[in-house]
């Protein structure tokens, strides 16, 4: 199904462990300043090395690209194997970006304990990137799992809530029991592949990469079982609802900084479109299933923003808001359609620079004001013009407002979602509606009207940091949602190959499979 | 050349916006109106231009600019269709456009902000011109948002005041609910014909079945009802009227709000298969502008009095739509422009010699005072009245006549009524505002004054307009503009008008104009003649009058059936998650506690050795990392040494 390209450098290998690596020289350091200032460069530079990495990939391909392959654990079938496709190449830009945006936001927003904030949002980066390089899936969950540690860490030590603690024991906990399904479908998924292997004496007969996986006929039934396993992974992870009451918690008690990683970058969906869809098609398209994740999703939408309208406290609106969003990301997906998998997928990205950047943008008010909640705001667009533009800008993209990213996005899921169905698409639209509501309303009432008592007229605006953040989230904003055509090129030619997929089921007749398998475990 | 010219249009705002967006801080308020005026004044050179070619040639043209959206079977330009619709449009969007901006020059002279006003008002023209010039529903999407963008932007645009936040909300979230109706219309028509291009989407209108038809042309009414302010979305238009004048001028009489019935008369190829859409059209339409117009008979704020004509008069054009009289639709939708502008425009210039004041019980007697504005806007007030042979008469008549020509003597009562209603609230209006005592503050009658040139001149075109803007669209049914227009609105229905015959027509002409004069003299006798009548007769009634001047209470309706319960809904179900669904997931996550009895004692046995060995190393290193040492984590790394222990012995003993 999928070639494979390389790339005469482990660039791969580089963007997941330089982070790390500079972790560890942090290590060395006692002077604040120069680690802040290291920890920038690292981020800069891994920023760069995406850049290239972006540059280089062929668009409009299905290939798995810059493709890095070693064993590691031969006799499990276990392999290092690393490559981006269509799929994952955004998320990695993503996440360097975003790293570079939270150290410039924690340069003088954390205070305490310098070198270790920094030293674990670089692992937590290594993690991160890891994710989304990872073909083989054990080397996949290593990486899944280990992203709790760091996430832990900032998440306890540096939340600016006084519910941390129990905010990031119940994000642990609750990841961690998604995260046992997922193994154990993880597990199935090798077993089938070995069942299938030793009857047409295929060698090795163990495997936990997904190219090899993809090979491998799985029964329906089994497909089914190996489905929910996963779903339960993934939907702990996103959250989707009913799953989610993690979300609220660490995003209204974590750092800010570890709000933009797990409002941003959406590991959750991700994984059903990158493992779930490929690898179980005919579950994917199955008839209960797709009614089952559909509902959620609706319900997502609906219960989401009307929760966030009634919510006075930013950061648990962005949340809620978050949630919503996420069901418009599985609405597309199992709309199992081109235009659903699209708009999904760029959602996806999209949310980094929207939702991501709204929880900025409660940063900045919560260093202003020492709250997000609106009983100590009020009033301040006249006191900070430029935190209250951008607010709305990058508002305005969160809720869809065409020639931003998160119109591109939102139309595509719901015009897939109605392609499906014309129901999944009426009753999607309303999130249009009350993410308008929710989101001016709480603006309306922060930024609008009289300033708030026991506000400070001395207030300032936005300080050349935080215009830079704000900046190029606006660029990303306008440059998606005027021009996406270099973005919907790089994921279109693996989007297509995942409808295929799905079309295609994953049992082809056993005859036919066998010599196709064969030629391309042997070219492997 | 063209295409580029074409382009240009919309890009001339653009770069206006850009720059006094980016840098308007940097330089003086001269710098910055030369900007946006001029920007506005190229667009509407452009758009002389392209319209003096279509004129000539009578093509239809569309220009590409770039690929937008793609992706499988879908495929978006960004594009513009140039036909004589569009050019209409253009014209009415760019000149009354530049006129309004040369307007507020004067107008907002001193207001705080002033660049942000003129940011927003030149990023409101880019949008209504890719509204009106897109070639798909996609750029008209845009500019269909954008629109409602700039709106909320420039009603919230005294942000201080309470009122107007909520106002601005208020209409940004009542148009989303017309937009998500849009949107469902453009998914209808991509899944119907694979393709959002107009183009082809109307070649094929005709393989569509009634029952789709009606479909799509319903999602799009509700889209249409959302952007016009028609009944039952009309309610933020004149809450709106909190925005500075010129923007209640541009935006709320002449060009946004005009939007839905451009939108719907460019898919008259759809709705002409939807008899029953069509009926819906008419009616919405009839309902409107009977409805506001009474609404407006007794409001005191010379702005919301203005509002709500607008709102009647809308109601007009989607009557007249809804009766396949397309070409009418826009006439009327052109006059209205240029007689409303100029009402609205007028009243700001009252509104700006008496300091601020909007309350006609406090106006009264300002004709002598300010004769130019008092002049300017009494010939309004004789175009919007119907008056022969003002704008107004000519488009109003023309829809009037036609509902009665094609047998809809229903609508047509209503549109009778209606325009008596709105005859007698405009010279209300004017004879309350004008004529009679002065009922001026004594601290703002010193201060009144007329406005500056600047002012007074765009006024003056404007009053031109509305006085010639009629003679295109003559004789009735037969003009230049008929003509012009024919090959865009030609469809199914209105083809069996040009049978009308003509001595009705005239007749029809005599009733409209009797109709407006029993208005005004009505008007005169309880406003100028008997002064004291009016309260007379508001005391007879007194509930009517109540129900009247509370808007009939529909705000109050609306809040009690859609805000306040979706407010309930949201608390509830926030009660829900904090305590149910979280609740179960605290019951789960003591069944993991129990569990964690287990990893405990391996973790004390297995792995507790290599924990200590890093510690150990911790200690020594640094201080802090000691706190990071929890049982949690311990457990965390039990489970998953557990989960890879187990998943050893699968995977051997199977």
């Amino acid at each position: 199904m999928l070639q494979e390209l390389t790339f005469g450098f482990p660039i791969l290998t580089l963007l997941v462990f330089l982070p790390l690596g500079g972790a560890l020289v942090l290590w060395l350091l006692e002077d604040g300043d120069l680690i802040k200032r290291l920890a920038l460069a690292i981020v800069v530079l891994e920023m760069g090395l995406a850049v290239v990495v972006l540059r280089s990939f062929v668009p409009d391909s299905a290939a798995m690209q810059f493709t890095e392959h070693h064993q590691w654990i031969p006799p499990l079938g276990i392999s290092y194997h690393l490559a981006v496709d269509g799929i994952s190449v955004l998320f990695v830009g993503l996440t360097a970006f975003l790293t570079i945006l939270i150290v410039l936001y924690s340069w003088d927003t954390v205070r305490g304990q310098v070198k270790e904030y920094y030293m674990a949002l670089l692992a937590l980066e290594t993690t991160i990137v890891g994710i989304f390089v990872s073909i083989d899936l054990i080397l996949f969950f290593v990486f899944w799992e280990l992203m709790l540690i760091p996430s832990y860490f900032l998440i306890k030590l540096w939340g600016t809530g006084g519910e941390r603690e129990h905010a990031a024991l119940k994000y642990v906990l609750y990841t961690l029991l998604g995260s046992v399904f997922m193994l154990l479908g993880i597990l199935l998924l090798d077993l089938n592949y070995h069942e299938w292997a030793v009857r047409y004496g295929i060698e090795p007969s163990y495997t936990f990469d997904f190219l090899h996986l993809l090979n491998a006929p799985i029964p329906p039934d089994r497909q089914l079982l190996i489905f929910w396993l996963m779903f339960l992974g993934f939907a702990f992870k996103a959250p989707l609802f009913p799953f989610h009451t993690w979300l609220p918690d660490v995003l209204g008690e974590g750092p800010f900084g570890m709000a933009v990683v797990l409002a941003g970058i959406k590991l959750g969906t991700y994984g059903f479109i990158r493992f779930s869809l490929p690898l179980l098609p005919d579950a994917s398209t199955n008839s209960v299933v797709v009614l089952v994740l559909m509902t959620l999703a609706l319900l997502a939408i609906v219960y989401g923003s009307v929760v966030a309208l009634i919510q006075p406290d930013l950061r648990r609106l962005l949340a809620f808001s978050s949630i919503g969003h996420l069901g418009f990301c599985v609405l597309g997906l199992f709309a199992l359609n081109f235009q659903g998998l699209q708009g999904s997928l760029l959602t996806m990205i999209n949310l980094g620079f929207t939702t991501a950047g709204l929880f900025f943008v409660a940063g900045f008010l919560y260093s202003r004001c020492q709250s997000t909640h609106l009983s100590a705001l009020g009033g301040l667009a006249r006191q900070v013009p430029l935190l209250a533009t951008f607010f709305l800008i990058i508002g305005l993209a969160s809720i869809g407002l065409p020639g931003t990213n998160g119109f591109v996005g939102e139309f595509l899921i719901l015009l897939g979602a109605f392609k499906a169905h014309w129901f999944y698409g009426a009753v999607g639209v309303l999130g249009v509606i009350f993410g308008a509501a929710y989101l001016l309303w709480y603006y309306e009432r922060a930024m609008f009207g009289p300033l708030a008592q026991g506000l400070n007229r001395a207030i300032v605006d936005l300080n050349a940091r935080e215009r830079l953040i704000c900046l190029s989230l606006c660029v990303m904003i306008f440059w998606i949602g005027l021009y996406p055509a270099p973005f919907l090129r790089i994921m279109n030619g693996s989007v297509q190959a995942v409808v295929e997929r799905l079309e295609r089921g994953s049992t082809p007749t056993a005859v036919a499979a066998r010599p196709l398998a064969r030629a391309e475990v042997v070219e492997e | 050349m063209y295409d580029l010219l074409v382009i240009l249009i919309p890009v001339f705002p653009l770069l206006a916006v850009l720059i006094n967006g980016l840098a308007g801080h940097r330089y003086s308020h001269h710098v910055a109106y030369r900007l946006a005026c001029g920007s506005v004044g190229l667009s509407f050179l452009c758009s002389v231009a392209v319209f003096a070619t279509t004129l000539r040639t009578g093509i239809t043209r569309e220009v590409v600019a770039y690929t937008w959206i793609f992706g499988g079977d879908l495929v978006v330009n960004l594009a513009f269709l140039i036909d004589p619709l569009t050019c209409v449009m253009l014209l009415v969007v760019t000149g009354v456009g530049l006129l309004i901006h040369l307007y507020s020059i004067g107008y907002m002279h001193g207001e705080e902000g002033f660049t942000r006003f003129f940011t927003y008002m030149n990023l409101f023209m880019v949008s209504m011109l890719l509204l009106v010039m897109g070639n798909n529903y996609l750029v008209l999407f845009i500019g269909w948002e954008g629109v409602g963008l700039c709106s909320y932007l420039l009603i919230g645009y005294y942000y201080d005041r309470v009122s107007a936040a909520k106002a601005a909300t208020k209409a940004f979230v009542m148009n989303r609910i017309g937009d998500a109706g849009f949107l469902l219309a453009i998914f209808l028509v991509f899944v119907n014909f694979g393709t959002l291009d107009y183009t082809e989407v109307f070649a094929r209108a005709g393989e569509l079945s009634t029952a789709t038809a009606t479909a799509i042309a319903l999602c799009l009414l509700i889209g249409a009802v959302g952007k016009s302010a028609q009944v039952p979305l009309y309610t933020w238009l004149p809450d709106a009227m909190e925005g500075p004048t010129p923007v209640s001028a541009l935006i709320h009489a002449a060009t946004m709000v005009t939007a839905g019935v451009y939108m719907i008369v460019r898919n008259h190829a759809i709705f002409d298969m939807a008899p029953v859409a069509m009926t819906t059209v008419a009616w919405v339409g009839g309902i409107t502008a009977l409805f506001a117009a009474t609404i407006g008979l007794v409001q005191n704020d010379i702005k919301r009095v203005l509002a709500y004509s607008t709102v009647s008069q809308l109601g007009y054009m989607f009557l007249a739509c809804g009766i396949g009289a397309y070409t009418a639709a826009i006439f009327h939708l052109m006059t209205h422009a240029f007689f409303k502008a100029l009402l609205f425009l007028a009243a700001g210039s009252v509104i700006h010699a008496l300091s601020g004041e909007q309350d006609i019980r406090k106006m009264g007697g300002l004709k002598a005072r300010i004769p130019m504005t008092h002049a300017l806007f009494l010939v309004g007030t004789l175009a919007i009245a119907g008056i022969f042979p003002l704008a107004g008469f000519w488009s109003k008549d023309e829809i009037m006549a036609h509902a009665f020509t094609h047998g809809h003597y229903a609508l047509y009562a209503m549109a009778v009524l209606g325009a008596l209603l709105t005859s007698f609230y405009m010279f209300r209006l004017t004879y309350l505002t004008f004529y009679g005592q002065s009922r001026v503050e004594p601290h703002v009658a010193g201060h009144i004054h007329e406005s500056p040139g600047i002012m007074i001149k765009p006024l003056l075109v404007l009053a031109v307009l509305s006085v010639i803007g009629g003679f295109p669209g003559v004789p009735p049914e037969e003009g230049w503009f008929h003509h012009f227009l024919d090959p865009v609105t030609v469809g199914v229905l209105s083809g069996a008008a040009h049978q009308g015959a003509t001595h009705p027509i005239v007749l029809l002409m005599v009733v409209a104009t009797v109709i407006a004069l029993a208005g005004w003299g009505l008007a005169h006798f309880l406003y100028s003649a008997r002064p004291e009548a009016a309260s007379q007769w508001a005391a007879r009634a007194p509930a009517a009058y109540r129900t009247l001047f509370n808007k009939y209470y529909i705000d109050e309706a609306y809040d009690a059936a859609f805000v306040e319960p979706a407010k309930r809904v949201g608390r509830i179900w926030d009660w829900f998650d904090r305590t149910v669904i979280d609740g179960l997931v605290r019951g789960v996550g003591g069944m993991t506690q129990g569990g964690s009895a287990l990893s405990t004692w391996m973790e004390k046995y297995i792995i507790y050795g290599s924990i200590n060995v890093l510690g150990y190393a911790n200690h020594l290193t640094a201080r802090s990392w000691r706190r990071l040492q929890t049982g949690m984590v311990h457990h965390y790394a039990a489970i998953i040494v557990a989960g890879l222990f187990i998943l050893l012995h699968l995977i051997l003993l199977w």
